[in-house]
């Protein structure tokens, strides 16, 4: 059998046909089935990464097919180093999410076999958000991708559920109106130039007044700029992460936030060539104030999970940066960091849901001298927080570095104000560190148990690939960088030469 | 330059004993410390093999490499994962593996008691790695990686006891100080890479020559602040002395012997690019000259043993710093002393330890008093180090000190007057606290409380102690015989004329020593000379009273960094919940205002709408009417 | 005769009606009204129709009967059954659909 994107899309929605053929009594068969799907689905992908020709520039596992003639609408999915990256990501994380999230549903208002049912259709979306090739096929994921989140959160969170659902609905919403809008204008501008199509390739030749491709940039950025999040579009999130369960939370900061930063490489930087270079000093601004906003509020929170979805604010502002940086290093950087992110992220809020479960508070006050209670849990807490930082040696460190030299060489005084976010990074992660993990075990915390094995396996994969990638990026890298020099080549950026070896 | 594809044993056997017993856990309580002394031994095997290899070589064909595997390669953006050792780097390798595996047998017998042992050892066996993987990096990103790697092992062993919330404190103080020194080592790569499109030792070697100074400068003085941050020096210094919260091996290994000195280290290994950077090499000498005086002072007034000895070890790597700074002539003065102090201080600490141990983990030299007689191994090791590091002829200190003070009279001029009368004074200084040290702590009346019992410590403590006196003893005279270890290192400097001599070695020989007669004069006369206080006095001028606090540098780092921060941590905070998220939901409670608004036409009352139509017809025949008109 | 005296009797018709259903409270009053306004219309269809000379108006006007026919049949039914659930035929009095 032939490896292709559809089986890939097709298998989760498979395993959620199965499981809604199951009985709601049997829990435990539900979610045998989600994490045999979910298993599937990576063994999949990493078949396909295996098969994946990393120094051909061209899209692959290109499929097209006519969905709605009649507007030039395909069913077009494709291909190049930077999706496959993160559908390798959101393939390798689902079944993460689902063994170390077992007994997450439970306090649902919904039945656990409708949890997985919710995982495994996001999980096939978030596949189809990252292949589309297609605008309006991109647009349709983007959207329906919010309704599985939507419920997820606000069926099987816990605390204020139903606002922070709500909230991050209308937000992401709002964005995805904009960009409709901008689709549209795109669908009727390229009516006038030869012919209605959606396909990326065929608009990214569009002609258009400087004018125009401000404002439809904008309708673009700033509902990927509303799913990164980037400061000020950010006040969502925490809610969000806040209220979710830890497994989602981790869908939704590791792979769903993901689709903003990606959307910026693939539509906003694609499509929008000059108008991209307006607006980059701008949003160069907001990153950097992202990364240091980010940073200072992660410090200033007293709840684990908002501290972690402040962090994840900050690094999407390393992200973004990296993106617009207009540099190898900065590109291919951004895109290795939206990977390592996820894993980064994935550990902290994994481990951070089970602390909080077990202690039935997710205050960091409430925790205290965990460490010699329970140690693994501790340690993977630790490990977790030392990635977050970006400890040399572990893989986000060398997608910050990259971030940062691609940055420093165009931007300079950007560069060297994120820098300052590697001080704060030490801060907000050393200080719930010291709070919860060192010190007199307080009162409460005596009786806590440490990690269950189910617990333990799921988190060794993600410290796995945390350390292999501290050491051994290769492998992405080799993957990400023709695509990533691709894209600033089509901007017609090159890396700046070294400023004292020209002339002399 | 050679290939050698042996390097990578020195950093994988200890990472292996971390790795080993951070993983096996509990199950490796009962052998984690020998494998972890034995991996560490094993390293140090390989350091002397490599040793002997590279003697075996002629002059030009010392170093060697070996390339491990691509790292990371974007664009011109590329670092392999490489090794190299040259004559630099292997000092610091035997340094490390030989005092490390002292300290680990050390550690056996000193931690025997502590729960959590095999944790400490396999947190050594990190640190010796990390260590090893900083001095054996083939480019500055590589170095990196050793950098925060130390800084992570310092951090776990000053934090060892983090139960206790003061440690725990100290452990993050030190983390986050010595992320700010880091900081400046990312700016270093940033702009090397930016300016020279290299960040590899050989790469920037090659291309300093044809760079402009302004760019040299600028990597010049971020390396320092990365050297400030890791190697205590001011204005990062304030992390050191908290630092001693750790057990005192550790003290002993990683805040006096290895770590700390690895500022040191990168400034003589960037020697090509302070050469060319007369600004960044000012105020390199600044900074070393400042901290040897700021170390000292402070020295004077701690009554806790280990503090005095971190001071004085922050005042110790000052000179290494100044020497360091003084380019070619000083380098391998610096790393002489860098040698001989490893050896001495690293020997004192382990005797502060060997004390505490035996007096009931008593910090407090005023709560000591006459315990030469029960440690008589303690007191002779310890005195051998305290001589070496006074400079007394012909122990150890003598050479290396002596030589730098005189390398910084020869710099010439009011600068070499500046900076070797502070050298100078440092001396006296460190005579005085040191003898301070040796008063309170092994002579007088003894002052104990009633828990202390004094004794000797068992063979596995005092052994290492007297191998490292002996150290403290030949290391000097061995290194400077014949100039072996100038002569050694000269191929990796730059050549330099040599320099006027402003003042005759015998001279300054003369003044160290006499400031260092003075110093001991003034201490005897202050402490042995009547009762010492078991209790710190409190009737005493306001200048010891700043110096007890450690010359403000807590207050100020509180009053200046932690306050602001704090602040604007509050109001960022504060305004992200009223105005962002305010604004957010504002939108949300606008919509719902107007809509609560609006819905107040709809009255329920069928007339009511039936007028509203009425009107709504009137106005379109209207509108349509006007506008035919 | 002229025959825009018929618009003005249509005119006068229609705001009588009109009037009606704004001011009236009684359901069935309300209801004659409207089917006075549908007349009144009716009236200038048929007049539009001998004006234009053609049929098209008069067309329309069956229309409207029809229109209106079951628009009596299915209001009435309406109100007959207010009238039983609440005694009343006061159109003030179910103004429920306000909650």
């Amino acid at each position: 059998m032939t490896l292709s994107l559809t089986l890939l899309m097709a298998l989760p929605l498979f395993g959620a046909a199965v499981l809604s053929a199951l009985p709601k009594t049997n829990a435990l068969l539900a979610k045998q089935v989600a994490l045999g799907t979910t298993l599937v689905s990576a063994a999949v992908t990493i078949g396909i990464a295996v098969q994946f020709q990393r120094d051909n520039i061209d899209l692959q596992f290109v499929e097209s097919h006519q969905w709605i003639p009649s507007f030039g609408i395909n069913y077009a999915v494709g291909l190049d180093g930077i999706s496959l990256v993160l559908i390798l990501m959101t393939a390798v994380l689902a079944p993460i999410v689902v063994l170390a999230g077992w007994n997450e549903s439970q306090s649902g208002r919904w039945s656990t076999k409708t949890f997985y049912i919710l995982i495994l259709v996001l999980e096939m979306m978030a596949i189809g958000v990252f292949a589309a090739t297609d605008v309006f096929l991109f647009y349709v994921f983007f959207e329906a991708m919010l309704v599985p989140v939507y419920f997820l959160i606000g069926g099987y969170g816990t605390g204020k559920r139903s606002a922070a659902a709500v909230k991050f609905l209308l937000y992401s919403l709002f964005g995805g109106l904009l960009m409709l809008a901008s689709i549209i204008a795109l669908y009727v501008l390229s009516g006038e130039q030869g012919g209605h199509t959606f396909d990326t390739q065929a608009l990214s030749h569009l002609h258009m007044s400087s004018m125009t491709q401000n404002l439809l940039f904008l309708g673009f950025f700033i509902a990927f700029a509303i799913k990164a999040p980037l400061w000020p579009f950010h006040t969502w999130l925490p809610d969000a992460a806040d209220a979710a369960t830890p497994g989602t939370s981790v869908l939704l900061l590791g792979v769903l936030d993901k689709v903003g930063t990606f959307g910026m490489i693939r539509y906003c930087l694609t499509l929008f060539p000059n108008a991209t270079k307006t607006f980059t000093p701008t949003i160069i601004v907001l990153a950097v104030i992202s990364i240091i906003y980010g940073a200072f509020l992660a410090i200033g929170q007293k709840d684990i999970k908002r501290l972690i979805a402040f962090t994840s604010i900050s690094h999407f502002g390393f992200i973004t940066l990296g993106i617009f940086a207009m540099t190898s290093q900065g590109h291919s950087g951004a895109t290795l960091y939206m990977f390592n992110h996820g894993f980064s992220t994935a550990a902290l809020f994994l481990v951070a849901g089970w602390m909080s479960s077990r202690r039935g508070s997710s205050t960091i006050a409430d925790f205290g001298g965990l460490q010699r209670v329970t140690p693994v849990m501790a340690w993977s807490f630790f490990f977790a927080g030392m990635s977050s930082l970006a400890l040399p040696g572990l893989s986000s460190f060398v997608s910050e570095f990259l971030v940062l030299v691609g940055t420093f060489t165009r931007y300079p005084v950007a560069a060297v104000i994120a820098t300052f976010g590697i001080v704060l990074a030490a801060l907000y992660i050393l200080i719930p560190v010291q709070r919860a993990l060192h010190g007199p075990t307080t009162p409460g915390n005596e009786n806590l148990s440490d990690l269950t094995l189910r617990e333990k396996i799921a988190i060794t994969p993600v410290i796995a690939i945390i350390l292999f990638l501290g050491f051994y990026p290769s492998p992405l890298l080799k993957v990400i960088n023709p695509a990533a020099t691709h894209v600033i080549s089509q901007l017609g950026f090159s890396d700046p030469a070294p400023t004292q070896l020209g002339g002399k | 330059m050679l290939i050698n594809n042996g390097l990578v044993y020195l950093i994988a056997l200890p990472l292996a004993g971390a790795a080993i017993l951070l993983l096996a856990g509990r199950r490796s309580d009962k052998w984690g410390h020998i494998l972890a002394t034995l991996l560490s031994a094993a390293s140090f095997s390989v350091g002397l093999l490599q040793l002997s290899q590279m003697l075996a070589r002629p002059t030009g064909q010392r170093a060697v490499e070996q390339k491990l595997f691509e790292w990371i390669s974007v664009g011109t953006f590329k670092v392999d994962a490489g090794l190299m050792l040259d004559q630099l780097s292997i000092c610091f390798v035997l340094l490390i593996t030989g005092v490390g595996t002292l300290i680990h047998i050390y550690s056996i017998s000193y931690m025997s008691h502590d729960h959590d042992r095999r944790r400490f050892f396999a947190y050594l066996n990190l640190f010796i790695a990390a260590m090893l993987l900083l001095v054996l990096g083939n480019s500055y990103l590589n170095l990196y990686v050793g950098w925060e790697g130390v800084g992570l092992a310092s951090y776990l062993l000053i934090g060892f006891w983090n139960q206790k919330p003061a440690y725990a404190t100290a452990s993050k103080k030190a983390f986050i100080m010595n992320r700010v020194g880091d900081m400046g080592l990312s700016f270093a790569i940033m702009i090397a890479f930016a300016s020279l499109g290299t960040f590899s030792f050989a790469g920037i070697k090659e291309a300093a020559p044809h760079a402009s100074t302004a760019s040299l400068t600028a990597i010049g003085i971020m390396l320092l602040v990365a050297a400030t941050g890791k190697s205590a020096q001011f204005p990062l210094q304030a992390w050191l002395g908290d630092a001693m919260a750790g057990p005192t091996p550790v003290s002993a290994l990683i805040h006096a012997a290895t770590m700390v000195t690895a500022g040191v280290y990168l400034i003589t290994r960037s020697n090509f690019i302070f050469d060319a950077a007369p600004t960044a090499q000012l105020l390199v000498i600044i900074v070393g000259a400042i901290t040897l005086l700021f170390g000292a002072v402070i020295g004077t007034a701690k009554d806790d043993i280990k503090k005095a000895l971190a001071a004085s070890t922050m005042s110790q790597i000052g000179y290494m710093i100044l020497g360091a700074g003084l380019g070619p002539v000083g380098y391998a003065f610096a790393i002489m002393h860098l040698l001989t102090h490893g050896f001495f201080k690293a020997g004192m600490f382990l005797g502060a330890g060997s004390v505490m141990h035996g007096m009931d983990d008593e910090v407090n030299m005023r709560k000591y008093g006459n315990l030469r007689k029960f440690m008589p191994i303690t007191f002779v090791t310890f005195g051998l180090g305290y001589l070496a590091i006074l400079g007394v002829p012909p122990f150890a200190g003598f050479y290396s000190k002596d030589k730098i003070i005189e390398t910084a009279f020869n710099a010439g001029g009011i600068r070499g007057l500046l900076i070797g009368s502070a050298a100078l004074l440092g001396a006296g200084l460190t005579a005085f606290y040191m003898t301070r040290v040796m008063i309170l702590t092994f002579t007088g009346a003894p002052r104990w409380d009633e828990k202390a019992h004094p004794h000797e410590s068992p063979i596995l403590m005092w052994l290492p102690m007297a191998i490292l006196a002996i150290g403290s003893v030949s290391s000097g005279f061995l290194l400077s015989r014949g100039n072996a270890l100038v002569n050694w290192l000269a191929p990796l400097f730059a050549e330099h004329a040599e320099k006027a001599e402003v003042l005759k070695p015998v001279v300054v020989t003369s003044l160290a020593l006499l400031m260092v007669v003075i110093g001991v004069v003034i201490a005897f006369m202050k402490y042995s000379r009547g009762e010492v206080s078991s209790v710190a006095p409190e009737d005493v001028s306001a200048l010891t009273k700043i110096v007890r606090r450690d010359l403000l540098q807590d207050d100020f780092n509180e009053a200046v960094f932690m306050r602001t921060g704090q602040g604007i941590t509050n109001t960022l905070v504060k305004t992200d919940e009223l105005v962002i998220d305010g604004l957010v939901r504002g939108v949300g409670s606008a919509a719902l205002g107007s809509a609560g608004a609006l819905r107040k036409s709809q009255t329920g009352f069928v007339r009511s709408y039936a007028a509203w139509i009425l009107l709504g017809a009137v106005v379109l025949v209207a509108a349509i009417w006007l506008v035919t008109l | 005769m002229n025959a825009a005296n018929y618009l003005y009797v249509s005119a006068l018709l229609f705001t009588i009606g009109a009037v009606g259903v704004v001011v009236r409270r009684n359901a069935i009053v309300v209801f004659m009204c409207v089917e006075l306004m549908l007349n009144a219309a009716n009236l200038a269809f048929v007049t539009f129709s001998r004006i234009n000379g053609n049929l098209d108006g008069q067309v329309v006007a069956f229309f409207t009967m029809v229109v209106a026919a079951c628009e009596v049949v299915v209001g009435l039914a309406i109100i007959v059954t207010i009238y039983r659930s609440r005694r009343s035929a006061s159109v003030d009095d179910a103004s429920l659909l306000k909650r």
